[in-house]
């Protein structure tokens, strides 16, 4: 069930990138994506009903989730971070260079 | 040896690290640094190709030894086929630098050209180092976002526009991979790609591995500008500063995307033959599509990225056609030949390219513009950039006894052999193409009647601009050495030998 949501949400963040003609909303769209993704790794290693992997004296239950994909998120996660700084830092510079966020209009460049 | 495998990532990572903090108080500081470092990696590297004997070398990073022959941390893998990837990073690094000297001197904020620079390489040595997937995932986006910064480094209209077109395009390729990546991880539970390819032949589950594989693809032929996925690299290579974009096309592009194909899809999955199909179908399209489009371009950088998408065809058709054969249960010999072909290519490629763009750099510099409407007759003026353009404009083209020859020559044998006809047809039309626009590129830039009418006193470039150029002009033709006995055996030879093994590299790295 909640694979199909992650599903959506990255379809959902596919569309505004495709369609949205504000550069914001597409830098949006695209943060939409990256989570959806962030969100299936950190689903990958949840076990119902496990503990977390912490080793204490007198444990009882001894099914753990897998602590490696919540690695994996964190740094994904510190990566996403410079990924939308730099989008939005260079969206930022071309509003000052042209005037506007619509696409249409930011056009020098064709092919 | 064993334990200086980590200094190819160390050395660049540090020099970022320093020249923004110590490059403010010393002048010059940041060359002389990111030069002696990208020196001294050479250095290594060619130490390691003619000490060698190209043993494999593992590196366990901070000793995390295997418990019962399963892998917990990370390894760094240098065998033949990275350190033909290294050889090409540093080489043209270091000579790219060099050039960077005069180039860079109209630009403000030096230093951060060259942690930038510096952050790049070491993303990109990472990348071809690692063998562990999710760490190729973090290499691969510090080599990704250095690049995206680099694009847009001078800060105009063009420039920004076109990384914010690569930055959308390249994170959305990071993000299939990362996909792919995650759910490499849930089918197999490991990421180390020698154990996940013992993982999957054992318990294989072809439907789930196709899918991974598709957007494994997918994710690395945006990173790489295969053809339907290419409309990013015309826009950035030809917007960044030259010395860069000669770095993005000649390097670049290869490090993170074909390399990555290369490796996951020999070594780590095992061969099969719609995976075989497209990639070659993927290289042709490549090929015949780039070629077609470069011939219109009158903007002389476009022109060179375009051609870059057809010539990385080229290396695809290759790698492809050598899975297509081993899959066939064809002639070893004429797969290992076209996988021969392909990386051979690939470092020819590197080196006519990247002497293009500094060409085209050269020009620009000289002056002014990028309009091959508004150049001619410069042959007279600029001596030393017009004969390295001409060397590699005939590289490139495959005219013996230049370098481009051999390796097309060696593709289109392979593809003879393997009774490929329509390919090794497609591959000599495509090669009659590409001279078609290099001639064209040499005759309105430096032999045209019509003199160059720009303000500018056109002059020769500086010293250092010259010298990176001579030395990869030379270097476009003792590169096809590299084809004979004796000399082949150092650097190609091991990195063939790679990738004919496909999956027993598992059994190497974890030592089953």
């Amino acid at each position: 069930m909640a694979y199909i949501l992650c599903f959506i949400l990255f379809l959902v963040g596919l569309y505004g990138v495709l369609t949205k003609r504000n550069l914001i909303k597409i830098v949006i769209g695209f943060s939409i994506m990256e989570f959806s993704v962030f969100l299936f790794l950190v689903m990958i290693g949840y076990i119902d009903g496990a503990q977390a992997p912490i080793l204490i004296e007198g444990m009882k239950n001894t099914e753990f989730v897998d602590p490696l994909p919540q690695a994996m998120v964190l740094t994904a996660i510190v990566i996403g971070l410079a990924t939308t700084a730099m989008l939005l830092a260079i969206a930022i510079r071309i509003y000052k260079k042209y005037g506007t966020f619509d696409i249409t209009k930011i056009n020098n460049l064709r092919g | 040896m064993d334990n200086l495998v980590i200094l190819f990532v160390i050395v660049p990572l540090g020099s970022a690290f320093l020249i923004p903090i110590i490059g403010k108080f010393i002048p010059h500081f940041q060359k002389a640094l990111s030069l002696l470092a990208l020196l001294f990696l050479c250095t290594l590297i060619l130490n390691y190709l003619f000490t060698g004997n190209s043993q494999c070398i593992i590196y366990k990073v901070a000793g995390w030894e295997a418990v019962e022959n399963v892998p917990i941390g990370i390894y760094l893998v240098l065998d033949g086929l990275s350190a033909f990837l290294l050889l090409i990073i540093n080489s043209i690094g270091f000579l790219v630098v060099f050039y960077s000297f005069s180039y860079m001197r109209k630009y403000t904020a030096e230093n951060y050209f060259y942690t930038l620079l510096c952050l790049m390489i070491a993303g990109m040595n990472g990348v071809v180092l690692t063998g562990d997937l999710f760490n190729l995932y973090v290499f691969l986006e510090i080599a990704v976002i250095a690049s995206y910064a680099l694009v847009a480094f001078g800060i105009e209209k063009d420039e920004l526009e076109a990384s914010f077109k690569y930055q959308v395009l390249g994170g959305i390729a990071s993000l299939l991979i990362l996909l792919g990546i995650s759910l490499l991880y849930w089918q197999t539970k490991t990421l180390n790609m020698a154990d996940i390819s013992h993982v999957i032949s054992t318990q294989a589950d072809s439907k789930t591995t196709l899918f991974i594989q598709i957007i494994l693809i997918t994710g690395f032929g945006i990173k790489g500008a295969m053809i339907p996925f290419h409309a990013w690299l015309p826009d950035a290579h030809s917007s960044a500063p030259s010395p860069i974009s000669s770095m993005l096309s000649g390097v670049l592009i290869k490090a993170i995307g074909i390399y990555a194909i290369i490796r996951l899809f020999y070594n780590m999955f095992a061969i099969t033959y719609e995976i075989a199909l497209i990639i070659t179908v993927i290289g042709t399209l490549s090929m015949v599509i780039g070629g077609l489009l470069a011939i219109g371009q009158w903007d002389l950088k476009r022109l060179l990225a375009y051609s870059s998408i057809s010539q990385m065809g080229y290396v695809v058709i290759g790698i492809g056609m050598g899975m297509l054969i081993l899959i066939s249960n064809g002639d070893k010999m004429v797969a290992s030949m076209a996988v021969a072909g392909g990386l051979f290519h690939l470092i020819n490629h590197a080196v006519f390219k990247g002497l293009l763009f500094l060409n085209a750099g050269a020009i620009e510099y000289a002056t002014g513009t990028r309009d091959l409407k508004q150049m001619g007759g410069l042959a007279k003026d600029m001596p030393v950039t017009s004969s390295t353009s001409m060397s590699a404009s005939m590289a490139i083209s495959g005219i013996p006894p230049f370098n481009g020859f051999f390796s097309k020559l060696l593709i289109i044998i392979a593809a003879i052999k393997g009774q490929y006809y329509l390919l090794a047809a497609l591959a000599v039309l495509v090669s009659i193409i590409t001279l078609a626009y290099f001639l064209k590129f040499q005759r309105y830039a430096f032999f045209n009647k019509t003199k160059y009418t720009g303000s500018a006193l056109v002059k020769e470039v500086p010293f250092t601009m010259a010298f990176s150029m001579i030395v990869m002009g030379v270097l476009c033709l003792v590169l096809s050495l590299l084809i004979f006995p004796g000399i082949r055996e150092i650097i190609l030879s091991p990195a063939v030998e790679v990738l004919m093994e496909t999956t027993e590299y598992s059994s190497k790295i974890i030592g089953l």
